[in-house]
Parts: C-alpha cells; sequence; structure tokens
C-alpha cells in the first residue's frame, strides 16, 4: 500500500537533532506509480514538555550486531527503549518441510546447518532421537565418542559466542583468542570427519567414522592448553570494570519469568534455575559423568556470561572423563535394520548387496510413533520431534530450537534500558538465526 | 594510419586504429587505479548462515584476511567494495540484499560465498533464492558447504586479478541493467540516492548518477 | 552483604524419587505411565480422550476446547505443576482422513516429568483450538509460528500474525501436506514477489502507530488501527 509507505519514510527521515535538542526533520521526495509528491517538515515549535516524541529505529536485518539476521524495531523515548518488536524469518529455510521428503539418514546433513555452531552436536541429538524412534542401542564406544562430540561442540559454540560478544562490547582480543582455539578443535573434527563445520558425523545406529589413530592424544593436548585460553579471558573481562559496568543488571529476568517464558541453557541458569536436560533427562549416560551445573544469581548479561565461560570449563571436565573411560569395540550398532552392510560384503555377497542396495534406496522403516529427545545444546533445550508412520520418511520432523524461545522474551528483557544495552542483551542471548528461523 | 618496421627479413606494416588502442598513459594509470584498488578492498559482509562462520575465521587469527588489504570489514554499504554474500539467502532476505547491493557505490564487486549463496544449495524448497545471482551481478562464486578459509581466500584473490584487469575505458563492465519501470522490480534512482544518501564523514557520492 | 540466594532445584518436590537416568531398551509401547495421565482422565473426564505410552513417553489426547482448562490445571495443581511449556507444534499426516494433531510438550521440573498432550482437529472445520499463552509467555512465538506453518488459529494469543515467513505471503501455509516443497508458483514469480516488497514498508500496523506516524496515517487504517488490528498490508 503506497501511504504505508509514504509514512515510514517520515518516520525514517529524520537527519538529526537542532540546538535545542528537537529532531530535525527533512523534506522528502517519493515516486510512486511515476507521481512525485514531497513530504513538508512538520513545523518546529516550541519544545511543549519534557518528553520527547517517541522515535522509531530499526535495527538490521542486516547489522554488525544483530548476530545474523535478526531485525528489531524499537520504539525510543530519548534514548530509552519503550518497546521492541523483533522481527524473524529472514533466514527461514525450510528444514521442517524437507525434512519429510528425506530418509531418516539423508536428513542428518541438514541438522549440520540449522545450528551452524553446534553442528555435530546436532547430528548427535538427531542420531539420538532416531534410534529411540527405530528402537536401536550403540555400543558403548559410540556412546562415548558422541559425549566428546557433544562437549567439543558446546565449547566450540560457546566460543563463539564469547568472542563476536566482546567484539559488540568493545573488545576485539578475546575474539581472536577464542577464534584461535577454535581452529584447533576445527582440526580435531576435521581429523575425524573430514570437515571443519558441517561435519555430517552421525548416523542412525552408529557413526560416519570411528576416531583416527593418534587422535585422543591431540584431544588430551587440547585438553591441557585450551583451559589456559579460558583463564586469560576471565582475568581479562571477569573484573573488567568496562565488562562488568556494560553487562551487570542488564535484561535481569528472575527465575520464575525465565521458567515461564520457556527459556534454556545458559539463559535459565542464569536466572538461577539449576535445570540442565543432561543431568534431569539425561542421555548418552551423562549421569555418570561428575560435572556441575553452574547457576546464577541474578540473571542478568554478567551472570550469562559468567555460567557459560564455566560452562567451558566443566566441557573440558567431561572430556577429560570421556577421554579416560573411551572403551575399544566398534562404533556402529549390530542392528541390519539400520546399519550398512560392509563394504567388502556387500560387493561380493549377494545377499548383502541386496540389502546393501534397499537400505541405500529405499531406507530404513522405523514402527509407527513419536519421540521427542531433548539434548542439552550449547544454547539450551534442543530437541527433536520425530513422527512416523512406518514409511522410511518422517511424517513430522520438528525441532525444537532452543534460542528461538530464548530470543522471543527480547521484548521483555530490554524495555526500559538504553538502546547500546540492547546490542548486549542481545548478544547475551546466544541467537542462532539459522535455528532460529529454520 | 601505419607503422612500418624493417627486418633483415622485410618490411612489415602494421595498422592500427587510434581509437581501438589505448595510450601509455592510460595503460599505466589503469595498472595504479587497479592495483591501489584490488590491494584494499573493503568487503561489506552480508553474512546469513554457516558460511558467516567461516568468514569469521578467515578475519580471525589463524587465515588472517588483513593480509589482503580486506581486514577493514565495512558494515555500512555506502563505504563498501565489494559485498561478500555468505550463506543461504532466502526470498524474504533477497529485497534486502538487491538494495544493500544498491547503496554500495560504483565501482563495486560481489563475490558469492557457499554453494547456497551460489545455486540454492541443498534448499531447493518453497523459501530459498536458488542462487544470488538472480536478484544482483555476482564476480566470483566460491563453492563449497561452507567453503573452507582457503578456499574464500582464494576467490578474494581470483577477485583481486579480475580487478588489475579491468580499463576505465571500458564503461560497459559498470552499466547497471535497470529493471523495467513498470516492474515490481524497479526503484527510481532518487529514492536510491534518498536511501544511500551519505552520513558521517563519508564523501558525497551517489549511487544513481543523478 | 550477602544476598540470600537459593537456586531452583529440579526434582525438588519429589525428593525420594531414583536419581534420573539414561533410559534404556524402551519398550515401544506400554512403558510406564505417566502418573499425570490418569489424573487428567480422573479431574476432566468429559475432556479427556485417550492415553498412550509410546517409547517411554505419555501421550494424553485432549478435546481441543479444553486445551487451556486442563493445561492451566496442570500448571497450577500441587501435585502436577507443569512449570514449563517445551514446545507448541503440530502434526499432520500423509492421510487426508487422519486428523491434524496439535502437540504441546509439557515438562513439570519439580517433579521430573515429560508429557506430550495433543489435540486432534478435523482438516474439514476451521483449525482453531485454544491459546496457551496466558499460561505459559513463552508460547507466544511457538504458537505464531504454528500459525504460520499449519493455518491453525490459536484463539486467545494477543498478537496472531505471520512470524517466519513475511506478511503478504500468499503461498499458503508450508508445512501442510498439500503445500508443494518448491512452493505453489514458479520460481520467476516468487522472486518477483519477494522482491516487490519494499523493505523500509514492511513495518506492521502496531509499529506505525508509534509516535508521528499514527497522525500521519490514513484515514482507513486509523480506523482499523483504533479498531484493534495489527498488522498491515
Amino acid at each position: 500500500m503506497a501511504t504505508t509507505t509514504r509514512t515510514v519514510e517520515v518516520a525514517l527521515g529524520t537527519a538529526g537533532v537542532d540546538s535545542d535538542g528537537r529532531a530535525v526533520r527533512t523534506p522528502m521526495t517519493v515516486t510512486e506509480n511515476g507521481q512525485v509528491t514531497t513530504l513538508e517538515p512538520p513545523a518546529m515549535g516550541i519544545a511543549p514538555e519534557l518528553e520527547g516524541e517517541h522515535l522509531l529505529i530499526n535495527i538490521g536485518p542486516q547489522h554488525p550486531a544483530t548476530h545474523g539476521v535478526l531485525r528489531l524495531v524499537l520504539e525510543l523515548d530519548g534514548e530509552t527503549v519503550v518497546r521492541c518488536i523483533p522481527h524473524i524469518g529472514y533466514l527461514h529455510c525450510g528444514f521442517e518441510k524437507i525434512g519429510e521428503y528425506r530418509q531418516y539418514n539423508q536428513v542428518i546433513p541438514w541438522t549440520d546447518r540449522e545450528d551452524y555452531l553446534n553442528s555435530i552436536g546436532n547430528n548427535v541429538a538427531f542420531s539420538i532421537g532416531a534410534e529411540r524412534l527405530f528402537g536401536v542401542e550403540v555400543p558403548p564406544r559410540c556412546t562415548v565418542l558422541r559425549v566428546i562430540a557433544m562437549e567439543l561442540s558446546r565449547i566450540i559454540s560457546h566460543l563463539v559466542w564469547l568472542g563476536t560478544t566482546c567484539i559488540d562490547l568493545g573488545a576485539f582480543t578475546p575474539f581472536l583468542w577464542s577464534f584461535q582455539e577454535r581452529e584447533n578443535v576445527y582440526n580435531l573434527l576435521e581429523s575425524w570427519v573430514g570437515a571443519r563445520l558441517t561435519t555430517t558425523a552421525t548416523r542412525v545406529g552408529g557413526m560416519a567414522a570411528d576416531i583416527p589413530d593418534g587422535w585422543t592424544d591431540q584431544l588430551r593436548n587440547f585438553i591441557r592448553t585450551f583451559p589456559k585460553t579460558v583463564d586469560e579471558c576471565d582475568r581479562m573481562l571477569t573484573k573488567n570494570g568496562i565488562w562488568v559496568g556494560r553487562t551487570t543488571a542488564l535484561g535481569v529476568m528472575s527465575a520464575d519469568e525465565a521458567i515461564n517464558y520457556g527459556l534454556s541453557g545458559p539463559m535459565l541458569r542464569a536466572s538461577g534455575v539449576a535445570y540442565d536436560v543432561r543431568k534431569d533427562f539425561p542421555y548418552l549416560d551423562y549421569e555418570t559423568y561428575d560435572f556441575d551445573v553452574p547457576v546464577g544469581s541474578n540473571g542478568d548479561v554478567y551472570d550469562r556470561y559468567l555460567v557459560r565461560v564455566e560452562e567451558l570449563r566443566q566441557s573440558t571436565r567431561i572430556l577429560e572423563q570421556a577421554l579416560n573411560r573411551l572403551p575399544g569395540g566398534p562404533v556402529n550398532s549390530e542392528d541390519h535394520r539400520v546399519i550398512l552392510p560392509p563394504k567388502n560384503r556387500a560387493m561380493s555377497d549377494m545377499e548383502s548387496m541386496i540389502h546393501h542396495f534397499k537400505q541405500v534406496m529405499e531406507g530404513p522403516r522405523p514402527p509407527i510413533g513419536e519421540v521427542y529427545v531433548p539434548v542439552e545444546s550449547p544454547k539450551g533445550e534442543k530437541g527433536y520431534y520425530f513422527v512416523s508412520d512406518g514409511t522410511a520418511k518422517p511424517v513430522r520432523w520438528r525441532i525444537r530450537p532452543p534460542s528461538y524461545v530464548n530470543l522471543s522474551a527480547i521484548s521483555k528483557m530490554v524495555e526500559g534500558h538504553l538502546l547500546s544495552d540492547v546490542i548486549a542483551i542481545n548478544a547475551s542471548i546466544d541467537i542462532v538465526m539459522g535455528e532460529i528461523d529454520r | 594510419m601505419g607503422l612500418s618496421q624493417t627486418t633483415p627479413h622485410g618490411t612489415t606494416t602494421t595498422t592500427f586504429e587510434p581509437s581501438n588502442q589505448e595510450s601509455w598513459v592510460a595503460t599505466r594509470l589503469d595498472f595504479l587505479v587497479n592495483w591501489s584498488r584490488s590491494k584494499s578492498l573493503w568487503p561489506m559482509p552480508f553474512g546469513t548462515a554457516c558460511c558467516a562462520i567461516e568468514f569469521m575465521a578467515t578475519a580471525a587469527t589463524r587465515f588472517d584476511l588483513a593480509r589482503f588489504g580486506m581486514e577493514r570489514m565495512s558494515f555500512s554499504p555506502r563505504q563498501a567494495d565489494v559485498l561478500i554474500c555468505a550463506g543461504r539467502v532466502p526470498f524474504k532476505l533477497a529485497p534486502v540484499l538487491r538494495r544493500i547491493w544498491q547503496q554500495m557505490p560504483q565501482p563495486k564487486w560481489c563475490i558469492s560465498m557457499g554453494a547456497c549463496a551460489s545455486t540454492g544449495g541443498m534448499f531447493d524448497n518453497y523459501a530459498v533464492v536458488q542462487g544470488i545471482d538472480t536478484i544482483i551481478p555476482v564476480d566470483v562464486y566460491v563453492p563449497g558447504c561452507p567453503p573452507r578459509p582457503e578456499g574464500l581466500l582464494y576467490g578474494i584473490m581470483m577477485l583481486q586479478e579480475k580487478v588489475m584487469r579491468e580499463k576505465m575505458s571500458d564503461n560497459v563492465i559498470r552499466n547497471e541493467m535497470e529493471p523495467d519501470p513498470k516492474s515490481g522490480l524497479y526503484i527510481p534512482p532518487s529514492r536510491i540516492d534518498e536511501l544511500s544518501e551519505p552520513f558521517g564523514n563519508s564523501v558525497q557520492q551517489t549511487r544513481s548518477g543523478l | 552483604m550477602t544476598i540470600p540466594f537459593s537456586p531452583v532445584l529440579p526434582g525438588s518436590a519429589s525428593p525420594g524419587a531414583a536419581p534420573p537416568a539414561t533410559p534404556r531398551n524402551l519398550p515401544q509401547k506400554g512403558g510406564e505411565p505417566n502418573p499425570s495421565a490418569a489424573a487428567i482422565a480422573a479431574k476432566f473426564p468429559a475432556l479427556f480422550v485417550r492415553s498412550e505410552v509410546i517409547w517411554g513417553d505419555t501421550n494424553v489426547y485432549v478435546h481441543p476446547h479444553g486445551v487451556t482448562e486442563v493445561v492451566r490445571w496442570l500448571h497450577d495443581d500441587p501435585a502436577e505443576r507443569y512449570d514449563y511449556l517445551s514446545d507448541v507444534t503440530a502434526v499432520e499426516f500423509r492421510d487426508f482422513e487422519q486428523p491434524l494433531e496439535v502437540v504441546w510438550h509439557l515438562r513439570s521440573l519439580p517433579y521430573r516429568r515429560f508429557l506430550r498432550l495433543k489435540a486432534s482437529l478435523d482438516k474439514r472445520e476451521p483449525l482453531v483450538v485454544d491459546s496457551v499463552w496466558p499460561i505459559y509467555k513463552g508460547a507466544d512465538w511457538l504458537e505464531r509460528e504454528c500459525y504460520d506453518m499449519f493455518g491453525i488459529t490459536f484463539t486467545g494469543h494477543p498478537d496472531l500474525r505471520r512470524i517466519l515467513m513475511w506478511e503478504t505471503y500468499r503461498e499458503g501455509y508450508p508445512l501442510r501436506k498439500d503445500f508443494p516443497l518448491r512452493g505453489r508458483f514458479s520460481r520467476a514469480e516468487q522472486l518477483r514477489q519477494a522482491l516487490s516488497i519494499t523493505t523500509e514498508g514492511r513495518y506492521s500496523m502496531e509499529e506505525l502507530s508509534v509516535a508521528q506516524a499514527f497522525e500521519d496515517l490514513p484515514e482507513d487504517m486509523r480506523r482499523r488501527l483504533a479498531g484493534g488490528e495489527r498488522t498491515g498490508e
């Protein structure tokens, strides 16, 4: 509608403020269907009262501080946010629709790209869910390898969060440190599955590959050196006056509110709720690992930072325990419903070849049913919900996106804060637009 | 007009049209301009998805984009030379990308990073643009899902090579096709100028040529 | 000065329960049901349809018009305390005759329980179901997404409009089974429609009501806004 467009330009056409601090508006011309309309500036009278007019400001969808293609429309009174209306969907790529047209194993590459900071963790989450739907159990070596994968994934995701949040709040060096550590993890992932970011590391009923020789030594080396980087960032930020000043008492969520808004992960734990899927609804034998769940007391941006840094340390602890208990044996289940026959048998044995062919072309069929398996992703409770009607492709593949639900509370969190604090609060949510918009 | 040259094998005459040739000064000037342009391309990272993470890795410690004079990320399109579209572009984002491209001043280039930006990649569905070259012109396509940082660096070096080959006299490469004014795609030049109005300390440069 | 602080601990309402463990060898049907299922059946005999246990999780089917009532009771009752809404979604089956199901994944942190609540909607009738937004604020975007992708109307939701697709998206509801994977329109038409969106014009009426803009709105839009309409164009 033409009129809408014109109206908006008046709202956006504020070029600055005059000497009295009032908004200066410039006349603008608008061409609509060949008709040129000139918009006259409103008369600038004497400031009637102290509260100025509200200003509409648009951040995004292409903005360096929105961590993706989030768009926030803010109503400002002076520099205070009166109202915040988030717009999402700029990265909606139809993951769930595609999932209905693919076999279970074929969906796994999409899980990489959905929360792309946590690719290998998503692979594991998908496989756990699909295995429960198929009724398949995986061997112990696979379980431990998956724990290693999930914790590595948590580490690289939190490192991206740390680096980008530091840039948002004016510190560049931690970005370089955290990305250096990410490269170390990338090297590990690359030597394991061949890809840096989009790993596709698991299959239904096992892993794509066993770890190569000497991999555990590399991982031990990483575990030895990584805490030093965490300590370094910790020393630089935790008691830094600028950092503390820019993060404390921002975006506070009380425990009750956080639960009611459905927040999860570090966002929920910073508010003082010790809910961690690994502890409360365990998977992959997480109940047998010794680790702590960090909990914040204030629920502000600073607490979220503290929780995430502590989680980096706890993940290192879990990695160490997993390495010490890593058993031998196969990584893939013996279940022939989901696992391909070995290549040498598929090439020489007729039955195995037919089995291989059917498995690849038609895909394994789960029984009718549905599962929802939550895991603790770096962003929070991530769940894959599968509904099967007995065919080789899921009827519904639903992603429960933690940062989607976390982001929905941003309106509540930023209201009453300054415009510059919106950036800090938005950064503290740790959003990944790939997962939010799917 | 011709040029005669006598060699021990005889005399050869080379003819040339002055209008088809460029003077020594023009080519040297071209070289100078292209050299300085290609060595200080300011990228505008239009990062949407996974590729943006690899782009960040390229800019960060190990791969160090600063070696190519590109560490100055220009998050405003008005001060950018090269648009690096990293990641998938859904239809909802298509007008945004197009608008950002229109706000960039000439000369400008575009790198399409990754399979999704180049072709739609694995997202052949209702929501995703099947290649950003349906919206804006692309100079270099970097394949990969996502491309490794080395791949992006190679793409950047290819772009630098391309910039080195440009000629000032050849203004065809700067011509942009304007869509039909009757279609919904057309934006009048006055409006583009309005949107790309310079601010801060940037120089007065308008995109539309008005 | 020390600030008194006590974290909210999951499982605090059932101190004697066995510590949670990774589920193993779950039966497909007929595992141990969640006690809340029987409690719903006893409390709301008119709204309760049936319950089943699939792969260890309890499904409870209720009538679509009684969802708010059941969920509010589940949220408030001291013996249930389902205080956490994990997910709201919908499932459409490939068989047209099978009804569309709206799914609520509820979690009780104090009791460490998980319950899947379902309501079946006949596809031949308007897809309307109660909103749980008054109970869980987290349902806001989840229900909007459900509306965007399936076209299910949640009565009682304060701001039900498209969230992932743009507001003027005309091809339908993408996750419905009758929606083709590549959309209904040709690629060229999809691109044309997308590019003809004015990026600056994409404000909702609610946003346009801010500040001076309201006075500049045309008469009919002002009237629509005053009538409570929130989406523009």
